[in-house]
């Protein structure tokens, strides 16, 4: 099985390799490296939203608040930087992490304790985070000239020739895959996922796991709040609406499993890099913007009918035979 | 502790004693209903009118329509996210068949056959090719919305005659709207549909537990199909009544709308994990997100403020039953 996740995220990138030949054959600068590194920047606060997603995922279950989450807490911390323009900026991105933390917690307590299916509760939190971030604002923004530069320019200031946030997702995505490859938690995820009742079994606190997913994914939806209103400089309500859908968008075509279980760091990386390189190339080779939505449902879906076909040939054989009888 | 569905019996029409009855979920909207009711005819002069009553239905019709086909996808087990994405694509050909210079009937026609299509295809992708449909249906959210701005871009279509704004302003009888009527007529038919037919039980049926309904026989593949085509159908209906009563078409238009519709039928007390829930629920559900969005427009509570009682009303309405199981169970 191992072999054959490895396989698909192959042909995801090989995939990706083909687009960038495509565009380059009619942007040739499109491929070059200091272009690629713009595109990977560029995409990172997706490709640390998507890893976030996937781990709720994995457990079968679903995340549809992180983008309101990210709104609150950028508001939180534009806010924060606006009013106190001396906190310095890790503190600020601990704060991020600690709201986001909460929101998430709530999520997963509501899972956790309750047993509502998370697809309701986070369809409850969307609506309800988003509209806090109003009530906390009172529908203000808070503008570029309100912020201080730090807090614009930390992410921007280059290490190495990269700049911070580019590192930040590749620290994220190196911890994720510590996680999800190296650890007991990453183990008791992907069981979960695969099979609750065995889990269960074997002694995994299916409840206590899916809670602390859901703080992940929380406090990635946090961090990511910092990130996107210090990369766009303007925080208001209408911060990323809708962009939980992006995500999940993402994680399908990274060939994570909506029925859990199956997934990759990876796959995720991949699928938000995808995503990216599209939104990147099409004003390049002068497609309007306007195709992007179409090409991204487009990809979504033969994603998905791809990743089917892998799935079907894999396990459960006894109950498929069972099922054409 | 786990999304393993406990055994389940069919909670739909067993002969139901008095006591359970007023335990049940749709008693418990109903008191909800009549709860905000109230709250907002003291808290505004001007809630108890005919005509604001009225503008109250606007509030809900349209997405009232879309959640009863909602409401029996979901029982089947299957979710659609594309609903208003649908809404979009067909408001857009309905705007094209206006440049063209269509009459009303054609344009009525485009968008419900638009609707039927879209439905249609997902439908197609979801029982032929056998993939998750809220998957299936957050890519073709994408694709019809994706078109849409294809076509459109930031313009707008503007420019329908003066006989097509009717069906979304137009009033059947005094205050009575006929995207009212147009509802109550919908609730009776899948009241119909669901409950007193044999459709309605393998709807129930497949959402229980696809496999034993395969093996009785159910033709799963082709109910689910239908189902979809119900949904994209009745998405279509809503969007010949959003562009009639807006009078133009953007590719943005009814942003967010699926996320409501889902809460709606949510809120009727519609399992998410499919196999139980009424439309009577959905049309209480209906009403109570209508009065709660009104009522606090009428306090001047700014839209995004509401959303916060809306959703904080379906986690608590989802929640209460089970505290309350929880609670009587431990004493």
């Amino acid at each position: 099985m191992k072999a054959f996740l490895k396989y698909r995220e192959i042909w995801l990138a090989a995939a990706i390799i083909v687009l960038i030949g495509l565009i380059s054959t009619r942007f040739p600068a499109f491929a070059d490296p200091g272009n690629l590194r713009q595109v990977f920047n560029d995409t990172s606060i997706l490709m640390i939203l998507a890893l976030g997603q996937m781990v709720v995922i994995l457990t079968r279950s679903i995340d549809l608040s992180m983008a309101s989450n990210l709104c609150f807490t950028g508001m939180v911390v534009a806010m924060l930087n606006a009013a106190h323009p001396a906190i310095p900026i890790p503190a600020l991105i601990v704060i991020a992490l600690a709201v986001g933390l909460v929101l998430g917690a709530i999520n997963g307590l509501l899972v956790w304790l309750l047993n509502i299916p998370s697809i309701v509760v986070t369809l409850g939190t969307l609506t309800i985070y988003r509209g806090v971030t109003f009530v906390l604002s009172g529908g203000a923004w808070v503008n570029a000239d309100k912020m201080s530069p730090d807090f614009i320019g930390f992410q921007r200031a280059a290490f190495l020739g990269i700049p911070v946030l580019s590192w930040i997702a590749i620290l994220v995505i190196a911890l994720f895959f510590v996680l999800m490859t190296r650890t007991a938690l990453g183990r008791s995820i992907y069981a979960i996922g695969v099979n609750p009742t065995a889990s269960v079994y074997t002694g995994i606190d299916v409840g206590r796991t899916k809670f602390i997913v859901f703080c992940i994914s929380g406090m990635i939806g946090g961090l990511a709040g910092y990130l996107w209103i210090s990369r766009y400089v303007i925080a208001s309500v209408e911060v990323a609406n809708g962009y939980e859908l992006n995500i999940i968008a993402a994680c399908v075509i990274g060939g994570i499993s909506i029925a859990g279980g199956i997934g990759s760091v990876g796959g995720a990386v991949l699928g938000a890099l995808f995503l990216g390189i599209i939104s990147n190339a099409l004003p390049v080779i002068n497609i309007s913007p306007f195709w992007q939505m179409a090409i991204s449902g487009s990809a979504i879906i033969l994603a998905v009918v791809l990743n089917a076909r892998g799935e079907r040939q894999q396990g459960r054989i006894i109950l498929r035979k069972a099922e054409v009888a | 502790m786990t999304d393993i569905p406990a055994p389940r019996h069919i909670p739909d029409r067993l002969d139901k004693p008095f006591r359970s009855a007023i335990f049940s979920w749709e008693a418990l909207l109903i008191v909800v209903a009549v709860a905000i009711f109230a709250i907002n005819s003291f808290a505004s002069p001007y809630f108890l009118d005919p005509y604001s009553l009225s503008d109250l239905t606007f509030n809900f019709t349209e997405k009232g329509l879309i959640a009863f086909a909602m409401a029996l996808l979901i029982i089947s087990g299957e979710i659609d996210l594309s609903v208003a994405a649908i809404i979009a694509l067909a408001s857009t050909m309905m705007g094209m068949a206006v440049q063209a210079g269509a009459g009303t009937p054609v344009l009525v026609l485009i968008g419900i056959v638009v609707g039927l299509g879209c439905g249609a295809f997902n439908g197609l992708l979801v029982t032929r090719l056998g993939l998750p449909s809220i998957v299936v249906t957050i890519g073709t959210m994408s694709l019809f919305r994706g078109i849409a701005f294809i076509i459109l871009g930031d313009q707008a279509y503007k420019g329908y005659p003066e006989s097509f704004a009717f069906f979304g302003q137009g009033y059947v009888w005094w205050v009575v709207s006929f995207e009212l009527v147009l509802f109550l007529i919908a609730a009776v038919v899948y009241w119909f549909l669901l409950h007193r037919t044999s459709f309605g039980r393998r709807v129930f049926a497949i959402g229980n537990n696809p496999v034993a309904a395969q093996f009785s026989g159910v033709r799963v593949g082709r109910i689910k199909f239908i189902l979809f085509c119900l949904t994209g159908l009745m998405s279509g209906i809503a969007s010949v009544l959003i562009t009639s009563r807006l009078g133009s078409t953007r590719p943005s238009i009814a942003q967010g709308y699926e996320l409501e519709v889902i809460t709606m039928v949510v809120l009727g007390g519609v399992s998410i994990l499919g196999g139980a829930g009424s439309i009577v629920g959905v049309v209480l559900a209906a009403f109570i997100m209508g009065l709660v969005t009104f009522g606090l427009g009428l306090l001047n509570v700014p839209g995004i403020v509401m959303s916060i009682f809306i959703g904080v009303l379906l986690i608590i309405v989802i929640a209460l039953p089970i505290v309350w199981r929880r609670l009587r169970g431990s004493s």
